[in-house]
């Protein structure tokens, strides 16, 4: 049991952090909270059952097809909803909320409400220490923590990492500095929605697809990133796992935890923000302090 | 003493378009059960009550999150609350609906004082995903003790408000009236009776300053909590006597997001906005009930476009077409005067932004 409870909780870990990374970037860099965000998870999942399962592709074609539309999908909301309306903050929420409403809805129009099962990658497993162990979960943490550290050495090494992390602590003076804001805006947005197109990929063989299936998740990520700090890459990327782990030790080990996970991991975050308000590795920013 | 009155009426709610626009509004509020007989008019009818309970529900939304800037996002924990308590004590304590509601109100505004315990830390996002975690906490506390909450299928039986569906009616009307009344005055910024209005403003626009300037911060956010979780339960608890089951739905992310929806929709931090936002939305999203596959599809199309098009929200786009404020004295004018009604000064045209 305890080795099932690492292997989940690593899991799940990994995929949360793909996605709240993303929401974590986004916000860091444009201090706006997508709400959709999750949806381009959702998107690249039914993509690849779209590819794969209808049109006969073979699946990496329709992975990396899936996972191209899904990152051209968020540059086209980017471009043709947010971006106008950027300067009003609840707006934003409020658009993005509704965008999500109608891809949902899309979904639902398109692959109809009930739930169905997507094509595994790999099959077979392997034993370490006396516990089974199949590919596709080895497969699915081993691509979490090689996209999220590629992020990394994106963010730290290269120009555009450097650029990306100047608008986000101040995006006047970045400006100042020959940054194209816009530009780093656009691309953020869309390495963004390509992480969480990532995450959606990788648990799509080990997920049933329903259209609702952007909201636990889209919960569970505000709650990671809040309590990792808002804007924080590492703070999203360790409170991913602790949720994560929250939330696989109270599947396993409480009666009922199905339908308490959630309640844990939010009340775990809570208890966070009474001691530490701005987050495990958040930045309390001068006019943003109390 | 009554010419007094009438000629604040004249000047105060005649010559401004809003106002009278809102005073034409609760004029045919009172006249629609005339128009709504029958069965048929019977379905109507219960449209209107939601969207009465609705407007309560999404003013003490704008009233804590407009106004004050403690943006929240999970509002139905104070609904749900109210809803769940008038249910147990009207279910196993056999109480009737006039003790229920109040008590219900009460328990929203206890709920507000615990929300309010982080949230006095917190500010901006992250009070906005903490109060969104409440609600589902106790989501997940009422599914997984099934027995004393019912669960899934909720607490169902409650006693009806009334035995008819007019008066259902008039009494929503009412509460609603005297509720949004109640929480304008209290947000009233020019207010020369309470200070309530002035100081929300103060702690949304610069909270530092607010206390600088001697304002008991921690008083008057808790004090907009109290007042918001008092009005949503006041809804949360009709809602449960009217619709006879209080249930899950009541806590609800969707309900959270939808009272956002409304109150933005309509315009935020402006009173009428939400009563506004509800009473299109409301009954446009019962009309689309006619096409159950794009109902969701064509209500999310709508309000991106309108979110694009009028940012600031419908009713706060209406009125700045129909009222012009004058530059000197800051007085309402109706947009077609040339000069203001108090001070003759020359209007000019707003300033193109």
């Amino acid at each position: 049991m305890v080795e099932g409870i690492i292997i989940q909780g690593l899991i799940k870990g990994g995929t949360y952090a793909l996605l709240a990374v993303g929401f974590s970037l986004i916000f860091g860099v444009a201090r706006m909270i997508n709400l959709s965000h999750t949806c381009f998870y959702m998107l690249a999942a039914y993509g690849i059952y779209a590819f794969a399962k209808l049109l006969g592709m073979p699946l990496v074609a329709a992975v990396v097809l899936s996972l191209l539309a899904t990152t051209v999908i968020g540059i086209l909301t980017y471009r043709l909803f947010i971006d106008r309306v950027r300067e009003h903050h609840v707006t934003v929420m409020l658009i993005t909320l509704a965008l999500a409403m109608i891809f949902q809805e899309l979904m639902i129009l398109a692959f109809g409400s009930e739930p169905f099962g997507a094509p595994s990658f790999v099959s077979g497993y392997w034993k370490i220490i006396g516990v089974k162990v199949s590919y596709q979960n080895l497969m699915t943490f081993g691509i979490a923590l090689a996209v999220l550290l590629g992020v990394w050495a994106l963010l730290s090494k290269t120009r555009l990492g450097i650029a990306i992390r100047a608008t986000a602590q101040d995006s006047e003076i970045a400006n100042l500095m020959g940054i194209n804001v816009r530009r780093i805006l656009l691309i953020t947005m869309a390495l963004a929605a390509a992480l969480a197109a990532v995450a959606g990929a990788v648990v799509t063989p080990t997920l049933t697809l329903v259209p609702t299936m952007w909201t636990s998740p889209l919960v569970m990520i505000m709650a990671i990133v809040v309590l990792g700090g808002l804007g924080s890459v590492k703070g999203s990327f360790i409170g991913a796992f602790i949720i994560g782990f929250i939330e696989v030790l109270v599947v396993f080990l409480l009666p009922g935890g199905a339908f308490l996970k959630g309640a844990f991991a939010l009340l775990v975050m809570v208890l966070i923000l009474l001691i530490r308000p701005e987050g495990l590795f958040g930045v309390a920013f001068e006019e943003e302090r109390l | 003493m009554l010419r007094r009155l009438l000629k604040d009426f004249q000047g105060d709610v005649l010559a401004i378009p809003g106002r009278l626009l809102a005073l034409i509004f609760f004029m045919i509020l009172f006249f629609i059960p005339f128009f709504f007989q029958g069965s048929a008019g019977s379905y109507y009818l219960r449209i209107f009550i939601f969207a009465n309970m609705y407007v309560i529900f999404a003013v003490s939304w704008d009233l804590l999150s407009g106004y004050t800037g403690q943006l929240n996002f999970g509002h139905a924990l104070f609904f749900g609350v109210a809803a769940y308590t008038t249910a147990l004590l009207n279910i196993h304590l056999d109480w009737q609906p006039w003790a229920t509601i109040p008590i219900g109100a009460l328990a929203g505004v206890i709920a507000g004082l615990v929300v309010c315990l982080p949230a006095l830390r917190l500010r901006g996002p992250y009070l906005a995903l903490v109060t969104l975690a409440f609600p589902l906490i106790l989501l997940g506390i009422i599914f997984a003790f099934t027995d004393f909450t019912g669960g899934e299928l909720g607490i169902s039986g409650l006693d009806r408000i009334s035995n008819s569906r007019t008066t259902d009616y008039y009494i929503s009307v009412a509460v609603m009236i005297v509720s949004v009344m109640i929480m304008w005055k209290l947000t009233d910024a020019g207010s020369s009776l309470v200070r309530t209005g002035i100081v929300f403003h103060a702690i949304r626009e610069d909270e530092i300053a607010a206390r600088a300037s001697g304002i008991n911060t921690i008083r008057y956010k808790m004090l907009a909590f109290a007042l918001a979780g008092f009005f949503a339960g006041i809804a949360g608890a009709f809602h449960a006597h009217f619709m006879r089951i209080a249930g899950p739905s009541n806590l609800e992310l969707t309900l959270s997001f939808q009272v956002i929806i409304w109150t933005v929709f309509g315009g935020i931090t402006s009173i009428y906005g939400p009563v506004v936002g509800v009473y299109i939305l409301f009954p446009l999203m019962e009309f689309l009930r006619a096409a159950p596959e794009v109902r969701y599809l064509i209500f999310a199309g709508i309000v991106v476009v309108m979110l694009l098009f009028m940012p600031e929200g419908i009713a706060v786009w209406v009125r700045d077409k129909i009222e012009r404020e004058c530059p000197r004295c800051k007085l309402s004018n109706i947009a077609f005067r040339k000069t203001c009604r108090a001070c003759n000064t020359r209007l000019y045209e707003h300033a193109v932004d």
